[in-house]
Formats: structure tokens, C-alpha cells, sequence
């Protein structure tokens, strides 16, 4: 029982911290081209 | 050249390839959107991007530039965002860039709310799913810890818990459904959303009781995962949409949004359209279309309305001659008075038809909404049933009575009929467009498949257009290398047919080649004076007239030679044929109807055993021709593509439109195909009853799983557990039920012609040149 109440909060933080990522991520328009950004990774002179 | 929005138009030399650029440079300019820094930000729309080697190849040309704070481009719409600084650089330049390197753009208009107001519900909803999917697996966690035997204060522990995680995630994953639950409510109808409302407003609520007051069954986890499910579905569709808009804007052509006005002195000022009033003189040069209404003031030329009427056969203008917004000038410059402003244009007026036509369409129900329809009052009273019943055996224990009909709308909620439509929609999508089809919406696909009337307009659709060469006297080749050169120095569709038809052997090599529009092309070669065109004309300089019975038509003479004939038809569409006949064996009537000359209707008519055609017609009959039909009970499935056809487009029950028709056109029809082929038609239908079948089957496995459901919940054994269990297999068998569309032929594609040149002659053409 002493051992849930630390694992609980740390789980949901977890949680918490993927879902803030995520939206993060959505908001600073990293999903916006997809195709994009796959060929991107193959640049090997990103100036 | 600044970014002052100066009369540019009268900077620059007055020629007809400048005048392009007039109107590019101006419309650039309206463009922008100003950004807090400072700069402008302009985005352009450059459909060739195709690669990685295009996004560095751009981004390394335009980043150097002078005035370029930011560029970035982005593959999947193929479009190049710019940050410039006004001060220093315009877009021009970077549109010049551009296209030097190979990648002509085209400035996408950032004031168009309507595109920032799709982007941020389009994120809103996946913002609603990450929300749901986070609430759902940490509630599941919770749960699954309380079913495996989580008793006293853990088991209560767990449930606040869960409170405090789903109630904020319901109130905000859910907004979608219970904001359009809501205003179908407020209009008096119940659409797919109430049932989904209410069971996750009711599970949430219930299980709140539950955890306050120390209760052992909780149902926050089916609300959720329930959202998630849905949202799935919802995202899925909106995507598709997404994707087909972006590919139709992506059709539109180079459409100016202003004319080049000649003012008073002579001197040429590019307005945009909403500034030209009745009564100015605009110049159009070759290759334009006219952007107002007007009538011909000055100039000769051959117009090409078939977008516009729907005739195959350019027309001569002269001064006097009357001309609607759409038309393509051919040969020469016009200079045309304008009749009326853009938005009282032909082109408004067609609009407004359309928009009329809409109305009447807008009374069709989706399938989800007609099933919701019959579903959602049967669960609410079976609820409402099961309530009374268990006061009446309980003795009046309200809690037990009222906790068994809550579980029984949960475990009923039509998680299983939401996704069921949507998902194969979603798929149907993606057949048709493997197959080159773009669907505007998915209930197109429900009307398509119920359609057993096809209507078609002629010009564009059934044929392709564009005239096509079917006899031709020009046989020595000395003469064929003169016409060759000749049909070459002329962009009239006539002189590209003959090029055609004339594809191999040596071009000679003239002087003074010269296109005098409304007549043809004449030019100085070794043997003497040539021409090619209107008959009369030609005739003026030919020897022998034996065949001189026949007025109209194309004709080519070498001076002091024979007059040669060359016959014109138009290119049946590849496919035509085999659509038209495949409808037939469908048993679904077929008939055309078109604004242009009987004779030419019928010969096509005939040629493709369509016995029912109609001639002349006008937006306003064919309408009418539609109305008819649906008064008789058909449902009609409308193809056409030109602007004379919107109307129609927008009437039938369902439409389609080649890609290659007017952008009113597109716009207007529920389904566009992108290839030559008309055998798009049939392919569609296909796809569109299977997709039906599937959407039937789907509802027949939700159903079947209600009678299952059902009893158990009336009978109390419904535990959390039980519902999400069966919640959850119910939403993956009916999804992977959905993805047997993917699999498949969607069309008999045994007996596609091969490149079929099928022709039919037009007798007397009054073509020019």
C-alpha cells in the first residue's frame, strides 16, 4: 500500500509527461509534413 | 521592385507574355500575412515538389537570397513557406526563383480563414485523442488492478483516482461529440452523436456517484476507451477530407483574380476583380480566359467556350460579339467592354444555382444518422424499461434499478455503428483514390452506390474536348511539311489536332508565318504562299475547287494548288464506351445532356447507344432535366465539367467531374477522377457498393451484438469488466470486417480499350484558320 502511493503519482507523471510531449510536439508543428520530414533525415549537409 | 503595391502593370512592357506576369506580381502582393517580427509571411503552392532532392535544391536557392529571414518547404502539401522582409525582397522574386528552378508556384491567400479554422480543428482533434488514449490506458491500469480483487480503501483509492483522471479527459476529448450531439438536438433531430453523449455523459456521472460514495463498480474506463475508439473513427475521416481538399485546390489552375483595364490614355492597370465595374475596357490576350462578361469592343480571335456552354466548336468574336466570364481566347487580343460586374457574372449566376440546387440535397440523411434515427429511441426505451421492471422486482430500490439501466445504455452505446462508417468510408477513400478518384464526403459514396439514373454532359465528358483529325486530304508529303509548320506556329486546338494527326515527316521551313485570327495561318514557303483554316478563306488562293460543295470545315492550300479538306470530330474519352455499357448491363438508364448542337449530340449519342439526348441546353434545363427525373423517383448521378454544368453537378443526387473541367465545376461535384478514363464511372460504383454492402454488414454486426448485449444488461450481469470486453471486440470485429474493402477488384477491368481513338465526325465545323 506505502509502495502505490509512490508509484501511482509516478505512473501517471509518466503519463502526463507523454501526453505533454505529444501535444508538445503537435503544437510546434512537427507533425505537419510527414513526408518531409522523412526525406529530411537523409540530408547530410543541413546547413 | 518594392513591396509598395505600385501600378506595376504599367511598368512593365505591354506584350502578351508580360501580361502573365502583371497580374502574378499583383496577386502576389495581397498574398502576404504579416508576422510579429516584422516580415511577411507568403506561402506557395508549387504542386511539382515531389522529393527529398526538391527540398534542399529550393531551400538552398531561396535561403542565400537577400531579404529572406525563413524557408521551409513542405513536402506533403508541396508548398514553400517564405519569411521575407518587405523592405528588401518581394515575393516576385521568390516566385521567379522558383520557377527557375523548375517549380512554378502559385501564392496561397493566407487571409483565408476558412484554411487556419480547418488546421486548428484538425489539430483539435488529435489533441482529443492523445487526451483520450492517455485517460483510457492509466484508467485501465487502475481498473484492471481493482477486477483482479483491489478491495476496501485501495479499491476506493483507485476510483478517485480514476475520477480525476477521466472527468477532465470526458470534458475535453468528448466536446466533438457532445457539441454536435447538442445541435442536433436544438434543430429536433438525433443523430449518431445523443446516443454516444448520453452513454459517456451517464457512465461518467454514474461512476462519480459510485466513487464518492465508496460503490465497487466504476465505468470510467469504458467512457473513455469509448472516446477513444471514436475519435479514432472521427480523425480518420477528417484526414480524408483533408487530403481530398488539398488535392482539388491543388487542380485549380492559374486562375487570375483581377484584368488588365485599359484606362482612358491608353494605358494598361491590372484591378483586381472586385474593383471592375461595368462600362471599362479589359484587354484579354491569347490564351486567357475572360474574367468578367462582356461584349467585344475591338479586336478578332476564335473563343473556346466549351466550359462555359458546353459548345465543342470555337466560336469567332468580333466587335459586337457577347462573351461570358470563362471563355478562353484562343488567337487574338480582345479588347472587351464590360458588361456586368465579377459577382453579377455568369459565373455568379451559376453559383447561385448551385447553391440553390444544394438545398435540395441537403434533406439526404448518412446512413449513421438514418440508423440512429431507429436506434436511439429503442435503447432509451429499452433503458427506460429495464429501469421499471427492476423497481418493480427490487421493490423500489432506485440505485440497483437505476444503476442496471446506465449499464445498459453503456454497454448499448453504438461504439461499434460510429466506427462503422466511417472506417469504411475512410478505406473507399483509398481505393478510389488508387483508382485516381477523389471523394469530396463520405456520404457521396452511400448516394453513389443507391444512384440507377446517369445523366451526361457531352462536351469535356463524354468526349474529351478537343477536336481530333478523322480525314485528311493532305497526302504529298511536300505538303505535309508545310501544314506541319503551318499547325505549328498556331495554338488554335485545330491546328494541335492536325499536328497530331500529322506526327511524322519533315516540317518545311517558311516566312512570314502569320495567324490572323477568325481566318487561320498563312505563311511565304519555297512552292509559294500557303494557308491553313477557314474554308472560304483558303479557298481565295487555291486552283482547284472540285470539292467546293461544302462550305464549313478546315481546309489547307499551297497558291495556285489544290484546296485540301481536313475533317474534324471530337475524341470520345476513353472508356466512354465501356462505362456506357457497363451501366446499361447494370440496368441503370443513361442519357446525355448537353449544351451543344443536336447534330453533333445525337452523332454521339448514337455512336455510344445512348438513346436519350437532349440538345441545347442551358444550366437552367438541365436543372430541370434532373428535377424531372427525381420527381419520377430516380436518383441521378450527374458527370460533367463545365461551368454551364455546376449547377447540375450540385443538383443530381450525385456527381461527378473530370479533373481536366472547370474549377466550378470540381468544386461543385462529389466526386472528381483524375485520369482520362471514364471508366472512373464504373470503378467508383464499384467501390461505392461494396462499400455499401460493408456499411450493411457492419450495422448487421453492431445489431448482432445488441441482441447479445442486451439481455445480459437487462438482467443485471453487466459488470465493468463484461462491457469493456465487449465494447472493445464489437469496435475491432466491425473494423476488421471494414478492411475486407481494401481487398479486391473494384471494377471489371477485363475489357479496357487500349488507347481506343474512337471518333466522331462533326460535318460542317466552322473552325478558323
Amino acid at each position: 500500500m506505502t509502495l502505490l502511493t509512490v508509484l501511482i503519482p509516478i505512473a501517471l507523471f509518466l503519463g502526463l509527461l507523454g501526453l505533454g510531449a505529444f501535444i508538445w510536439s503537435l503544437n510546434s508543428g512537427q507533425y505537419e509534413d510527414l513526408d518531409g520530414a522523412a526525406a529530411r533525415i537523409l540530408e547530410d549537409d543541413e546547413d | 521592385m518594392t513591396c509598395c503595391g505600385g501600378n506595376i502593370a504599367a511598368d512593365g512592357a505591354v506584350g502578351v507574355s508580360a501580361s502573365a506576369d502583371f497580374s502574378r506580381a499583383e496577386e502576389l502582393l495581397h498574398a502576404g500575412r504579416e508576422r510579429n517580427d516584422g516580415t511577411v509571411e507568403y506561402v506557395f503552392s508549387a504542386p511539382d515538389i515531389h522529393c527529398g532532392a526538391c527540398i534542399s535544391s529550393i531551400e538552398r536557392a531561396i535561403r542565400p537570397m537577400h531579404g529572406v529571414a525563413y524557408v521551409r518547404v513542405n513536402l506533403s502539401l508541396r508548398r514553400v513557406t517564405v519569411h521575407l522582409d518587405p523592405a528588401v525582397t518581394g515575393p516576385i522574386e521568390v516566385a521567379g526563383a522558383l520557377a527557375a528552378l523548375g517549380f512554378p508556384a502559385r501564392p496561397v491567400d493566407l487571409g483565408d480563414l476558412d484554411e487556419l479554422e480547418r488546421k486548428r480543428r484538425d489539430s483539435e482533434l488529435l489533441k482529443s485523442l492523445a487526451v483520450a488514449g492517455f485517460a483510457s490506458a492509466n484508467i485501465m491500469l487502475l481498473s484492471v488492478s481493482v477486477w483482479s480483487g483491489a478491495e476496501g480503501a485501495t479499491r476506493d483509492l483507485f476510483h478517485l483516482i480514476s475520477a480525476l483522471i477521466a472527468i477532465p479527459a470526458v470534458f475535453y476529448a468528448g466536446r466533438v461529440f457532445f457539441r454536435s450531439a447538442w445541435g442536433a438536438l436544438r434543430n429536433g433531430r438525433v443523430n449518431m452523436d445523443v446516443p454516444i453523449s448520453l452513454a459517456i455523459s451517464l457512465a461518467t456521472g454514474m461512476s462519480l456517484f459510485e466513487a464518492l460514495t465508496g460503490g465497487d463498480k466504476t465505468y470510467f474506463e469504458a467512457a473513455t476507451m469509448l472516446l477513444f475508439f471514436l475519435l479514432i473513427g472521427r480523425y480518420l475521416d477528417q484526414r480524408m477530407r483533408e487530403r481530398v481538399r488539398t488535392a482539388v485546390v491543388q487542380l485549380s489552375r492559374l486562375s487570375a483574380k483581377g484584368a488588365n483595364v485599359l484606362t482612358g490614355d491608353g494605358e494598361m492597370r491590372y484591378l483586381p476583380l472586385d474593383e471592375i465595374e461595368p462600362g471599362m475596357t479589359v484587354r484579354v490576350f491569347a490564351g486567357e480566359r475572360l474574367p468578367v462578361d462582356g461584349t467585344v469592343e475591338n479586336g478578332l480571335s476564335d473563343v473556346d467556350r466549351s466550359l462555359v456552354t458546353g459548345e465543342s466548336l470555337p466560336v469567332t468574336a468580333e466587335a459586337g460579339t457577347a462573351l461570358e466570364a470563362g471563355a478562353m481566347n484562343l488567337t487574338g487580343v480582345l479588347d472587351i467592354e464590360v458588361t456586368n460586374t465579377a459577382d453579377k457574372s455568369f459565373l455568379a449566376e451559376v453559383r447561385a444555382m448551385m447553391e440553390a440546387a444544394e438545398n435540395g440535397r441537403g434533406a439526404y440523411v448518412r446512413a449513421a444518422d438514418r440508423a440512429a434515427r431507429l436506434y436511439a429511441p429503442f435503447v432509451h426505451s429499452l433503458a427506460a424499461i429495464a429501469f421499471v421492471a427492476w423497481m418493480v422486482i427490487t421493490g423500489g430500490d432506485w440505485h440497483t434499478s437505476l444503476y442496471i439501466a446506465i449499464a445498459l445504455l453503456i454497454i448499448t452505446c453504438p461504439c461499434a455503428l460510429g466506427l462503422a462508417v466511417p472506417v469504411v468510408h475512410v478505406i473507399g477513400a483509398t481505393r478510389l483514390f488508387e483508382n485516381g478518384i477523389l471523394m469530396k464526403d463520405g456520404a457521396a459514396l452511400e448516394r453513389l452506390a443507391e444512384a440507377d439514373e446517369a445523366v451526361f454532359d457531352k462536351t469535356g465528358t463524354l468526349t474529351t474536348g478537343t477536336p481530333t483529325v478523322i480525314g485528311c486530304a493532305i497526302e504529298r508529303p511536300s505538303d505535309i511539311a508545310i501544314a506541319r509548320a503551318l499547325a505549328a506556329s498556331s495554338g488554335h486546338p485545330a491546328s494541335r489536332a492536325l499536328l497530331t494527326h500529322l506526327d511524322a515527316g519533315a516540317t518545311a521551313r517558311g516566312t512570314d508565318i502569320a495567324e490572323h485570327p477568325g481566318l487561320g495561318v498563312e505563311g511565304a514557303f519555297s512552292g509559294g504562299r500557303a494557308r491553313l483554316g477557314r474554308r472560304a478563306w483558303v479557298a481565295e488562293i487555291a486552283e482547284d475547287m472540285s470539292d467546293s460543295d461544302r462550305s464549313g470545315g478546315l481546309a489547307f492550300a499551297v497558291e495556285g494548288g489544290p484546296l485540301l479538306a481536313v475533317e474534324l470530330g471530337e475524341h470520345v474519352r476513353d472508356g466512354a464506351a465501356a462505362a456506357i455499357e457497363a451501366l446499361h448491363n447494370a440496368g441503370i438508364g443513361t442519357r446525355i445532356v448537353s449544351g451543344d448542337a443536336a447534330a453533333q449530340v445525337a452523332r454521339l449519342a448514337d455512336r455510344l447507344g445512348v438513346t436519350e439526348w437532349h440538345a441545347d441546353q442551358s444550366p437552367a434545363d438541365k436543372i430541370a432535366r434532373i428535377e424531372a427525373l427525381r420527381a419520377e423517383g430516380k436518383k441521378v448521378l450527374f458527370v460533367g465539367d463545365g461551368i454551364n454544368d455546376a449547377p447540375a453537378l450540385a443538383a443530381g443526387h450525385v456527381s461527378m467531374a473530370p479533373a481536366s473541367g472547370s474549377d466550378v465545376g470540381r468544386t461543385a461535384a462529389d466526386f472528381v477522377f483524375t485520369r482520362d478514363s471514364l471508366e472512373a464511372v464504373t470503378a467508383a460504383r464499384g467501390i461505392a457498393l461494396r462499400a455499401q454492402a460493408l456499411v450493411k454488414q457492419n450495422f448487421g454486426l453492431a445489431f448482432a451484438y445488441n441482441v447479445i448485449a442486451v439481455p445480459i444488461a437487462m438482467a443485471g450481469m453487466v459488470t465493468p469488466l463484461v462491457a469493456a470486453i465487449a465494447m472493445s471486440a464489437s469496435s475491432i470485429v466491425v473494423v476488421l470486417n471494414s478492411m475486407r474493402l481494401t481487398r479486391g477488384d473494384p471494377a471489371p477491368a477485363a475489357n479496357r480499350p487500349a488507347r481506343s481513338a474512337l471518333a466522331v465526325g462533326t460535318g460542317s465545323m466552322e473552325a478558323a484558320e
